[in-house]
This record gives C-alpha cells, sequence and structure tokens, in this order.
C-alpha cells in the first residue's frame, strides 16, 4: 500500500484527477459567471489546466504551445476587448429557453462521444497504463516530423486558410475616415533635424541698449 | 525509497530558494545601480548617503532602506476596486517574472529544468506577464490605470511576435530548442556568436525586450507626464513593491537571455587554453550585466517614444525584417557558411 502511495504512478493519476476537476470547474464557471471579466479569467484557467493534462501525457511542446498561444494572445485580447466594452453584471434570471436548449445540446454530444469513443474506437484509447516514453523522447521532433512528412498538406491548408481569414480580417476592419486628421509617422521620422525642422540664421550680434549703472 | 522522493522535493526547494534570493538581491542592487549610473550620466550624484553603523558606503544601504519603506507603507484600496484581483495582480507579475527563471542554464549543467522545449517556455511565461498589468488596471477602477492597462496590452502582444520571430531565427541556426544546447552550438570563441550571422534579430530582440518590459523609451504603459503612472498609479505599499521587483526581474530576464541566445551564454570570447578563455558563470555575469547596463543607459539618454510611433516601429518595420531574416538564416544554414553552421 505505501510502496503504491508514493510510486510515480499515484501522483500521476492523482495529478490527473486535479487537473481534470479545476478544469470541469473552471469550464463551468465560465459559463455560469454573471460577471465577463470573471468569464474571461476562469477560461484562462482552464486552458492552463488542459495545458498541465498535457503535460502529463508528456507532450510538454504542446501544451507550451497551448499556453503561449492561447493564454499569452488570444485571451489577453479578449480581456482587451471585454475591458473596452460596457460590462454590465447581469441579474440572475432562472432557466431560460437558451439553457434548455443548451442543455439539450450538451447531453447529445455527450451521447455522441460516448457511443463513438465507448463503442466504435475503444480499442485506440489506453487501457490503463499511463503514458510512458522512452527516455530523450522529444515531443518537438515527434510533432514536427509528423507534420512535416505525413501531414504537410493539411497543414499547409489550414496556414494558408489562416492566411486568408488575416487578409479578410483586416480589410473588413480597415476603414479610412475621411475627416480624420492625423500626422503621419513615416514623414515625422524621415525629418533631419538640421534640414527640414530649423533654419539656422547668421546675424549680427544685438548691441541692446543697456541704460545705467557703471559700465 | 520514500527518502529518496522526499530528498529530492527538498533538494528541488534548495535550488530555487538559490536561484530566488541572489535574483532578489540583485534586483535590489539593480535599482541602487539604476540610480547612480542614470546619476552618473546626468552629472548629478544619485543617493549616496544612506549607509551602515554611521559610514556612508556611498549609499550602499538605499535598497534595503526603500525596502522597508515600502513595507511598512499601507496597501490602499481604491474605491470599488476588485479587492481580490487588486491583490492578485502583483502577484500574478512576480510569478510569472521569477517561474520563467527556471529553465535558464547559468553555466554549463548549472540550470534548475533542463527541459526539450526550454525556450518555448520562456516564450509561454514571459508572455504571461502582460495578465499582472492588464488584471492591475482594469482592478484598480481607475481611469488612469486602465488607458495604461490597454497600452501596455497592445504593445506587449505586439512586440511578442517580433520577439517570437527573432527568437525562431535563433532556433534555426541552433536547431535545438533546448537553451543548453543553444548555448553549446556557439561554442569556440567570439565568431561563433550568434550576434553575428544574426544581427538584425539580436538587435530586435534586445529592443522588443525593452519594449516588453515597459522600459524606457518604451515606457508608455507608465507614462508619468501623461497618465501619471498608468496601471500600477492606484498600488502602494508592498504591491507597488512586488510590481516593481517584478519589472527588474524581468529586465535582469531579457538581458541574460540576449547573453544566451546571441552572445555564447557561459562562455568565454578568447580561444585557446589559457585562463582567460575558459568558459565560466562569471562571462555568463558580465554578458548580463553588459546588457542591464544598456538598459539604465537607454533611461538616461532617450525620451519617450509616441505610442502610435512605438506601434509602427513593432509591426512595419521590427516583423518585417525578423521574417526576411529568418530566410536568410536558412540559406546559410541549408548551404553551411561561416564558422556558426559549418
Amino acid at each position: 500500500m505505501i510502496e503504491y502511495l508514493i510510486s510515480a504512478e499515484f501522483y500521476q493519476i492523482l495529478l490527473f484527477y486535479v487537473y481534470s476537476g479545476i478544469l470541469i470547474g473552471a469550464a463551468l464557471a465560465v459559463v455560469t459567471m454573471r460577471n465577463s471579466i470573471y468569464s474571461a479569467l476562469f477560461l484562462i484557467l482552464a486552458f492552463f489546466s488542459a495545458a498541465a493534462l498535457w503535460l502529463l501525457l508528456e507532450a510538454e511542446f504542446l501544451a507550451l504551445t497551448l499556453v503561449l498561444v492561447y493564454v499569452g494572445a488570444v485571451m489577453v485580447l479578449f480581456l482587451f476587448v471585454i475591458m473596452m466594452l460596457d460590462v454590465k453584471i447581469k441579474p440572475k434570471s432562472g432557466i431560460s429557453m437558451y439553457t434548455k436548449v443548451g442543455i439539450f445540446v450538451a447531453l447529445l454530444m455527450a451521447l455522441e462521444m460516448i457511443m463513438l469513443l465507448g463503442k466504435k474506437m475503444a480499442h485506440v484509447l489506453p487501457q490503463d497504463d499511463l503514458v510512458k516514453h522512452v527516455k530523450g523522447y522529444s515531443n518537438v521532433k515527434e510533432v514536427a516530423e509528423n507534420l512535416y512528412t505525413q501531414y504537410i498538406l493539411p497543414f499547409e491548408l489550414a496556414s494558408v486558410i489562416l492566411l486568408v481569414a488575416i487578409v479578410a480580417a483586416i480589410l473588413l476592419t480597415l476603414r479610412k475616415r475621411s475627416d480624420y486628421k492625423y500626422v503621419s509617422p513615416e514623414s515625422q521620422v524621415h525629418v533631419k533635424a538640421n534640414k527640414n525642422r530649423m533654419r539656422v540664421v547668421k546675424m549680427e550680434t544685438e548691441k541692446g541698449n543697456y541704460i545705467g549703472g557703471d559700465e | 525509497m520514500i527518502w529518496d522522493q522526499v530528498w529530492l522535493v527538498i533538494w528541488t526547494l534548495l535550488k530555487i530558494v538559490a536561484i530566488v534570493l541572489p535574483l532578489i538581491i540583485v534586483v535590489a542592487y539593480l535599482t541602487y545601480a539604476e540610480r547612480r549610473v542614470i546619476g552618473f550620466m546626468q552629472g548629478r550624484m544619485g543617493p549616496n548617503r544612506v549607509g551602515l553603523f554611521g559610514f556612508k558606503l556611498w549609499g550602499l544601504a538605499q535598497p534595503f532602506a526603500d525596502t522597508v519603506k515600502l513595507l511598512l507603507k499601507e496597501i490602499i484600496f481604491p474605491a470599488n476596486a476588485n479587492k481580490f484581483l487588486f491583490l492578485m495582480a502583483p502577484v500574478i507579475t512576480l510569478a510569472t517574472a521569477f517561474a520563467a527563471w527556471a529553465v535558464v542554464p547559468f553555466s554549463d549543467g548549472l540550470v534548475l529544468a533542463d527541459i526539450n522545449a526550454g525556450l518555448v517556455y520562456i516564450l509561454a511565461m514571459t508572455s504571461l506577464g502582460v495578465y499582472g498589468v492588464i488584471i492591475a488596471g482594469w482592478a484598480s477602477n481607475s481611469k488612469y490605470a486602465i488607458l495604461g492597462a490597454l497600452r501596455s496590452a497592445a504593445q506587449i502582444v505586439s512586440y511578442e511576435i517580433a520577439m517570437g520571430f527573432a527568437l525562431v531565427g535563433v532556433l534555426i541556426a541552433s536547431g535545438s530548442l533546448n537553451l543548453s544546447e543553444i548555448v553549446n552550438s556557439q561554442a569556440g570563441g567570439i565568431g561563433h556568436w550568434f550576434f553575428i550571422p544574426l544581427l538584425p534579430l539580436f538587435v530586435i530582440y534586445f529592443i522588443s525586450g525593452v519594449a516588453e518590459t515597459n522600459r524606457a523609451p518604451f515606457d508608455v504603459a507608465e507614462g508619468e507626464s501623461e497618465i501619471v503612472a498608468g496601471f500600477h498609479v492606484e498600488y502602494s505599499g508592498a504591491a507597488f513593491a512586488l510590481f516593481f521587483l517584478g519589472e527588474y526581474a524581468n529586465m535582469i530576464m531579457i538581458s541574460s537571455l540576449t547573453a544566451i541566445m546571441f552572445m555564447g551564454g557561459w562562455y568565454s570570447p578568447f580561444t585557446g587554453n589559457s585562463w582567460i578563455a575558459q568558459p565560466s558563470i562569471l562571462w555568463f555575469f558580465m554578458k548580463t550585466g553588459f546588457f542591464l547596463l544598456l538598459y539604465l543607459w537607454f533611461r538616461a539618454t532617450f525620451p519617450r517614444f509616441r505610442y502610435d510611433q512605438i506601434m509602427r516601429l513593432g509591426w512595419k518595420i521590427f516583423i518585417p525584417i525578423t521574417i526576411a531574416w529568418i530566410m536568410v538564416i536558412a540559406v546559410l544554414k541549408v548551404y553551411q557558411i561561416g564558422p556558426w553552421f559549418s
């Protein structure tokens, strides 16, 4: 018993349940919180716990990329937008039609997942042995080898779709107001101090009209 | 059996203390050095009074006096501030600033966690620091604080891209994400360091690092002259001290990372067998110290950038240059050119 309690396997399972619990709790809080800033912060916590679960799978590159991209960039912009909006704390409002439909869809999705993973794809899931790689296993290399050989076409396709999305997003938001007064930074930074900005004038020294005193 | 594991935990904790304690002391003396160096550059004295036991000692006890003062001051909560988040924000800043130190190799093998994806870990941890600023700005319930937070968020997210691309160049050049291996691939004198083939990326990385840590001349998030003190205008006492500590720890972090990625980390610039050519942790400290001096030098000499020009610099100049130079590096690497990639 004590042997098991100090074994690495036990801690791996324990950590899995701890992080899964936090993940599910945080995900629930995202949709139940009435203050949308809190919702966004709980979403960050959910991403973090998901990254921790991936670390337990020894997928350190994926886990860190999740933190870097979703927590470090995407959620920052989310928070940014939410703070700019005039956020009002929603009053409590029983179970609405939305909630009923939402619960129905969620149950349906859970049922589908159970059907798929419990029957058809049961052999793909690991039975009950923990994920353990040989020493010197590098998740980065593994991911790269798969992405750039076997899945090169889908990978490149995804990146092209993202590029199109970026261009489209910029085009949709790029508006020029006709009455917009602004200074062009390009012309400003190209100003030469002694050429365009000031003029050095040569002139006689002024004598001045000093009145009084000893001199 | 059980004692092995307990010992492992204690040993790791001791190693963490061995990194964090010197870091805090260095932060304390960095504030002192900053004031003395900028004082020297601007023809002033700087703090030179606070000493020990009646000796002035060039003001060497100044950081301790400052710390004691900050810790004894009251933490004031603004009206209608979100108290929990208000207190969490400095903690987040400090925690992310310290967490990144886990993978920094000080010398050959002298590293807390020698993980494969060290570079990505550093990027992930430093990108989290912005939450401290944003949450502080929002939780303070103050106009100036939220203005500072918004500025800072936009600035940090923008410069992270240039910084990430600069590090992609390092990654291509060294062929590894592990920081120790990045340093080891620069072995063999100053000619083998990456700052020569990666010169534009090196410059961009350090400037982005200055912007990322919200330091002059990119300190619009604080902008004393326009928005009082930006995101931490409502903070006082120990909570403010944590922000201060986090900012300076991040400065040291960026400086040491520049030393690791571009200046050969713990390697000596000289070649041969003499004592001066030996790799040593002292080289690492000297290089880090040099970049820290640059930080102070910038602050003493440059006026603050205007906000739209900061954004222009990041998006329209740095990012295109980094993307172009990544191609150059890829070509150098494929054709195995120079002393770096052969």
